[in-house]
């Protein structure tokens, strides 16, 4: 069934527009008014005013490694995250855990763990890849550096920027 | 060569033009920023000095030191020419407007022409000799489809222009701007008859026939200037930039500030013609004729009068280009060719009846 477009039929006043253009003038002046009035603008002033408190719950940023209630590396070095990262942001060097550690059992943790961030496009499929809930988007999201070198993440940053991390699921321990 | 008339002249000219016009053009275009952002909901440049008061001398700084390339493929002579061919015409008309009654017993305009609008109109026509130029030397498609729209949409309206104010040229029989100045302060602006010989029946009833020339007058300086709702020659969503697009550094400053220069001298036309120039209204402190002698503090009272209603009409201009959207080319044309002309025209017949019948 074709349907009929309705063509309004335009009053002479109407086809003037001069009421019209005297209508959106009264809008714009309203605006105008409204963030001179300073309750109209939502413009965040950035550098003094930070995203901080503005981030949603799901938001993606700087990935980041953690650790559990007792200070072991969550990560076992399985380099799932290495292989999924769809940039190559993610390096992992594995090593072996001597057999007199007390995470001995482990057999694994990472000896190397860098995450280039120039390369990271924070799609946070290392997050949802990892068996060991290892690693995790933080919220931080204003990564700079003056050298290539400075943007590569390695591990005591990583940790550093994760922290520890309580109320995750315990494989290797009796807390279970 | 008298001297001291040449020296008051100087005088006037660096005053007018290089403490007063161009600061105010580049104050202007940091107004249109501000002004946009704010009815946009945003903040708009605020970093820069107290609320981003020296921005535009930043963006002075920014142009003068950017490389300033001239593409290869362009004809240097009129390349060159054309930025200095917008500047120029738009600096160059403020020389006929009043923007003060007397002050020491000198007249407070440059020239005191008696054919002040012809001047304006004569000088400011020439600007399209630097968009059309501008567009057809740089040898790109782009700008000259800027400078072919900028020659027709200017002729047309340059019409409209000049027949708009021709009932207010019969209404104050004479085209010397000061003395069209004097009446108004005398009596009543033309926009608003509310004192002296505008309170008759006769000054009423020519109310509506000056608010119609008002309105074409103003649209038509818009088009004239280039100014949003008709700003096809530059439109950035059709040809990148316009008749500008192969410019760089100061040269595309150049068109820039001439731009704001021609809006600053069309709102000061508009201001001297319809809202009374340096007058202030209900005849406040207005001189008996324009050789009669001010207080020079009066003077200084009509100087900042005239700014203040110049820099409403410059934020006039602002709020409209952010209030409506762009022509089409061929509403245009027609907007110019089919109605203002033949309302212009009907005007001057309808002040005409009106001046005959009620005396």
């Amino acid at each position: 069934m074709a349907i009929v477009v309705k063509r309004p039929k335009l009053k002479w006043w109407e086809q003037l527009y001069l009421p019209g253009i005297i209508k959106g003038l009264g809008i714009t002046l309203r605006h105008f008014f409204k963030s001179v009035g300073g309750s109209g603008s939502v413009t965040m002033q950035y550098p003094e005013e930070k995203w901080n408190d503005h981030l949603p719950e799901h938001y993606r940023g700087a990935p980041a490694l953690v650790t559990d209630e007792q200070d072991r590396e969550r990560c076992v070095s399985c380099q799932l995250c290495e292989f999924i990262c769809p940039p190559r942001a993610i390096t992992i060097i594995p090593e072996e855990i001597p057999s007199d550690d007390q995470w001995a059992k482990v057999e694994k943790r990472p000896k190397k763990f860098e995450i280039d961030m120039i390369r990271c496009i924070y799609c946070g499929l290392c997050e949802e890849v990892c068996p060991e809930q290892a690693i995790y988007l933080r919220k931080d999201y204003s990564i700079t550096g003056l050298t290539r070198g400075e943007m590569v993440h390695d591990k005591e940053k990583l940790y550093e920027i994760g922290g520890k991390r309580v109320g995750l699921v315990n494989k290797w321990n009796e807390l279970k | 060569m008298d001297w001291t008339f040449l020296v008051i002249s100087v005088v006037k000219i660096i005053g007018l033009v290089f403490l007063t016009i161009l600061p105010m053009v580049a104050y202007s275009v940091w107004a249109e920023r501000r002004v946009s952002a704010a009815i946009q909901d945003r903040v708009g440049p605020n970093r820069v000095g107290f609320a981003g008061l020296l921005q535009p001398m930043a963006d002075g700084l920014k142009f003068i030191l950017k490389e300033d390339l001239t593409p290869g493929h362009v004809r240097k002579f009129y390349y060159w020419l054309a930025p200095a061919l917008t500047m120029v015409p738009a600096l160059l008309t403020c020389a006929v407007l009043p923007f003060g009654s007397r002050m020491f017993g000198e007249k407070m305009v440059i020239a005191d022409l008696d054919v002040g609008p012809l001047f304006v109109f004569a000088i400011a026509s020439l600007s399209v000799y630097g968009i059309v130029l501008a567009g057809w030397a740089s040898n790109s498609k782009y700008p000259f489809f800027g400078g072919v729209r900028s020659t027709s949409q200017m002729i047309s309206y340059e019409i409209s222009l000049g027949l708009s104010i021709v009932p207010l040229l019969m209404i104050f029989g004479t085209l010397n701007l000061g003395e069209i100045v004097q009446y108004q302060a005398k009596n009543g602006w033309t926009l608003l008859p509310l004192w002296g010989e505008g309170l008759s029946l006769q000054g009423m009833l020519l109310a509506i026939p000056m608010l119609i020339s008002f309105v074409i007058f103003t649209t038509s300086v818009f088009a004239e200037t280039n100014r949003l709702p008709f700003d096809l020659p530059e439109c950035e969503t059709e040809l990148v930039a316009g008749y500008h697009t192969e410019y760089s550094s100061m040269k595309f400053a150049l068109f820039f500030l001439g731009e704001y220069a021609a809006m600053i001298i069309g709102s000061g036309l508009a201001v001297t013609l319809f809202l009374g120039g340096w007058s202030l209204p209900f005849g406040w402190l207005a001189p008996d004729s324009t050789t009669a002698e001010v207080p020079w503090w009066h003077g200084l009272i009509h100087i900042g009068v005239f700014f203040a209603k110049v820099i409403a009409f410059i934020l006039f201009f602002i709020w409209v280009r952010w209030s409506l959207p762009r022509f089409r080319y061929d509403q245009l044309m027609r907007l110019g060719w089919v109605f203002f002309f033949e309302i212009a025209v009907a005007n001057v017949v309808l002040t005409a009846v009106i001046m005959m019948f009620f005396k």
